[in-house]
């Protein structure tokens, strides 16, 4: 037999039995990872003296429970407790590479590759066992990481003595991680490794460090996007004792012992910026989409032409979404100390081993100078794929000679933000005679088409997105006058928000129950059995909308995980507000590492998702981000909090996938579907504001 | 200008010599070493900074060093006591009420203040209390049981 590594065995996945079609429709279930993950065992686990699993990561724990998911797959290979096992994440001196933290990859992409060096490990410590205690292998068991002879609990030999801190020589090929059946810590419940450090104030976040002789660095920015700076008159700031100005091109920045002396240094730079900013706003940004997407490129299949011609109905409609901030709780942050020739930057961001490349690039660095360490970072949600903040901190820590430390103000962080790409979504769809869809046609300017099909039965079909800018418009030139980026389930919020409103839609027309419409198009196992699984849980009670109750329905995907969700909202027909009475949310992510891990990921992106639902939205005039803190950007407050009810179902014969993102694609949609039963007024734009709302209804 | 400050911070007495108009947050972070209080917003708008200042929250980032002289302040690091977790960080911590942590000594410590006065707090008047404090993660229904829980356990807080 070949021999094959623990990296080429985690690119097979186990047996599939009952889901073998819904697979081979979706091979995307079926791991693939990047090539690069080292080759070398101790790469990703260290056995120390002391019988201690050390666990080295190039992913980033920024609140979603990816260190605790982790830490159980290579413990339950390892056979120890999940106490034995110690994380170190996102060091790139330390760590094995990763391309970063995102997508809900953590255990889909890196899962099998740490699951396949433990096995290994785990093997190769049997046999040093086995030769120790001049037993054979078969003869052996293992308990908290303690080697013993079966029967003869006597003689046993710890990990720990086994290895006494020493790199692994021996390999061992084609070691099969356990099976699930075989799983005694995964698919359990299991407390949070961070929890302590984090109810007691000792998690260090990259602004905690206090590294002796820092200097806390504000930086001067334009006051509206597409200015350079003219001039700055600095005097007035470097009168002030101990701070420190520096001037490097269009970087200008304040420093000081603290930061907040740093700040009231900063205010009292006179500056002047010149320039050509956009003159779109908030509200000529969508016809401005309409006008500019170019590219458009996606996949589909039959003659649209055909269905339409055998349309009794048609259905036209247009939806949009806003820009959206990521507005994580801890602004970026960076420190960064420059000595003896090397950089070593602090910084929370989702991509350690990039920003690395980044701040090499951007300083003329060779890479291997460059080291980036990722303390705990106060949430991310996509909005820190870069480190703009990074690069700041190592070019003011080389110019200085000290170590610099770089936090964003929440204005710096409105401003900087790469946001949700603002969309508009056409969707032209049409019913047959018999009450079935005979074509849908969906166009999406401003992002890309991803998870706009979920796989409805529709003889003719035809999915479109602006392909140049990609899932997060990032890259099509003159499209969006802003940063845009990853945001949670890039693309996936814009087009589910599409297609589900608009299956409602048809659903109404045909005067069906929305979740019978949607069952009548649907052949996919699974998406069915989500489905029904969150409807079971809601009590869903069928009837065509609107019904006056205020019951909406959704489904949708995000990378192999599926979602749908039931909702009850109460609709002030006077004030236009809106209310989310409880939300109940089915997930299929295959097998569940950590159910309890799961449920906060599913509870805190119902939450979430309730914020571009019902306010969230970057105003602009211009180049001028008019929302510059908490007092007008709304996010979700406890008074808004719905009663949650989280189904995972039970679909451990598929590979993990993830559940990050999956949780929140279909908040706009089942809103908005519930708004709509409750009045009868469709919304065809978030955020769905009360003015919207009573427009709406009016 | 720098003149002495004293108050008491978490059971103990403190002098600070700095800008007494200087925002109780960054001399709590950076002259008192305890980084266990968060800045989110500088404006009060967020929660991530409350300390309680003779018991009432307070957003450190708009409270100046002057206005805590010769009080009480309690931050995170003063809740445990003799290695012994709070009630409220117990049921923090089995409750899994955070996700990235940032906000939590904010919550955490605005919560205490509710339960001192109201250890049987309901749901309802929970949510009130907590209404101006953000949680981007989304862990608010885990935080609001997690205070219940703990305003359960009643005479240890």
């Amino acid at each position: 037999m070949k021999r094959r590594s623990f990296l080429q065995a985690a690119g097979s996945s186990g047996l599939f039995l009952f889901f073998r079609e819904a697979l081979a429709r979706a091979p995307q279930l079926q791991p693939t990872r990047p090539a690069g993950y080292p080759g070398d065992l101790n790469a990703y686990l260290h056995i120390g003296a002391d019988g201690r699993v050390g666990c080295f990561v190039g992913k980033v724990e920024m609140g979603q429970g990816n260190m605790t998911a982790l830490a159980m797959l290579a413990a339950e290979e390892l056979d120890v407790s999940l106490d034995q096992v110690d994380m170190l994440m996102g060091d790139t001196d330390l760590c094995p590479w990763d391309n970063g933290t995102g997508g809900s990859l953590s255990v889909w992409q890196f899962g099998p590759v740490l699951r396949g060096a433990a096995a290994e490990v785990r093997a190769v410590l049997l046999r040093m066992a086995g030769e120790q205690l001049q037993v054979p292998v078969e003869q052996l068991e293992v308990k908290a990481g303690v080697v013993l002879v079966k029967g003869d609990a006597a003689r046993q030999v710890g990990y720990g003595q086994l290895v006494r801190g020493r790199r692994i020589q021996l390999r061992i090929a084609d070691v099969k991680p356990k099976p699930v059946s075989a799983y005694t810590l995964v698919g359990r419940p299991a407390a949070r490794k961070d929890a302590l450090e984090k109810v007691t104030g000792a998690a260090r976040y990259t602004a905690d460090l206090a590294l002796p002789g820092t200097l806390h660095a504000c930086i001067l920015r334009p006051p509206h996007h597409g200015l350079t700076l003219l001039s700055a008159d600095t005097s007035a700031a470097e009168a002030m004792p101990g701070v420190r100005v520096v001037r490097d091109g269009q970087l200008v920045a304040c420093l000081h012992e603290f930061p907040d002396q740093a700040r009231k240094a900063l205010d009292r730079v006179k500056s002047a910026y010149g320039g050509v900013e956009t003159v779109l706003d908030d509200r000529t940004i969508y016809p401005h989409l309409l006008a500019k997407g170019s590219g458009y490129q996606g996949t589909g299949q039959g003659d649209l032409k055909a269905g339409e011609a055998r349309a009794a109905l048609l259905a036209e409609g247009e939806y949009r979404n806003a820009y959206v901030a990521h507005a994580p709780m801890e602004p970026h942050s960076a420190v960064a100390r420059w000595e003896d020739g090397r950089m070593t930057v602090w910084t929370g961001v989702q991509a350690p081993f990039r920003v690395k490349a980044q701040v090499a690039e951007a300083l003329g660095l060779p890479a291997q100078k460059v080291r980036v360490i990722t303390p705990y970072i106060g949430g991310a949600f996509g909005g820190k794929s870069a480190g703009p903040q990074a690069v700041e901190a190592a070019r003011l820590a080389r110019l200085t000679g000290r170590t610099v430390q770089v936090v964003w103000n929440r204005r710096e962080e409105f401003f900087l933000d790469t946001y949700r790409p603002a969309a508009v979504v056409k969707v032209r769809a049409g019913l047959d005679p018999s009450g079935r869809i005979c074509f849908w046609e969906h166009r999406v300017a401003g992002t890309s088409e991803r998870e706009s099909d979920i796989g409805y039965d529709l003889p003719a079909k035809r999915f479109e997105g602006t392909g140049d800018g990609g899932d997060t418009g990032s890259t099509a030139a003159g499209l969006h006058p802003f940063a845009t980026g990853a945001w949670r389930a890039p693309a996936a919020n814009t087009n589910v928000f599409a297609r589900e409103s608009h299956m409602d839609v048809l659903a109404a027309k045909a005067k069906v129950d929305p979740l019978a419409f949607r069952l009548r198009h649907l052949s996919d196992p699974r998406v069915i059995r989500v489905l029904k699984a969150a409807a079971d849980r809601f009590g869903w009670v069928a009837g065509a909308a609107p019904s006056g109750r205020g019951v909406g329905i959704a489904v949708g995907a995000w990378r192999g995980t599926l979602a749908a969700c039931c909702a009850e909202v109460e609709v002030d027909r006077r004030t236009g507000r809106v209310r989310v009475k409880r939300v109940v949310e089915a997930l299929d992510m295959g097998l569940v590492i950590n159910p309890d891990g799961a449920r906060q990921q599913a509870e805190g992106a119902m939450t979430m998702g309730l914020g571009y639902a019902l306010t969230e939205g970057i105003r602009f005039k211009g180049g001028q981000i008019l929302d510059e803190n908490f007092d007008t950007y709304e996010l979700p407050r406890f008074s808004w909090l719905p009663e949650l009810d989280v189904v995972l179902v039970d679909a451990r014969d598929l590979p993990a996938q993830g559940c990050g993102e999956p949780p929140i694609v279909c908040m706009g949609a089942v809103i908005a579907n519930a708004i709509h039963d409750a009045v009868g007024a469709r919304l065809f734009e978030l955020p769905m504001t009360p003015e919207r709302i009573l427009q709406a209804l009016a | 200008m720098a003149q002495t400050t004293s108050f008491t911070l978490n059971g103990k007495p403190v002098r600070v010599t700095a800008d007494p108009s200087r925002m109780l947050v960054w001399v709590l972070r950076h002259d008192l070493g305890l980084t266990g209080t968060k800045a989110g917003c500088e404006a009060g708008l967020c929660g991530a900074c409350t300390v309680l200042v003779d018991d009432e929250p307070a957003p450190s980032c708009s409270t100046a060093l002057a206005d805590v002289a010769g009080r009480s302040v309690l931050t995170i690091e003063g809740l445990a006591r003799a290695g012994v977790l709070h009630p409220l960080q117990r049921a923090f911590q089995e409750q899994h009420a955070f996700q990235c942590g940032f906000c939590t000594s904010g919550m955490i410590l605005k919560a205490y203040a509710l339960l001192k006065k109201k250890p049987r707090a309901s749901r309802a008047e929970i949510m009130a209390h907590l209404e101006g404090n953000l949680c981007r993660c989304g862990a608010h229904v885990r935080i609001v049981a997690a205070v219940q829980a703990a305003g359960r356990t009643g005479g240890a807080l």
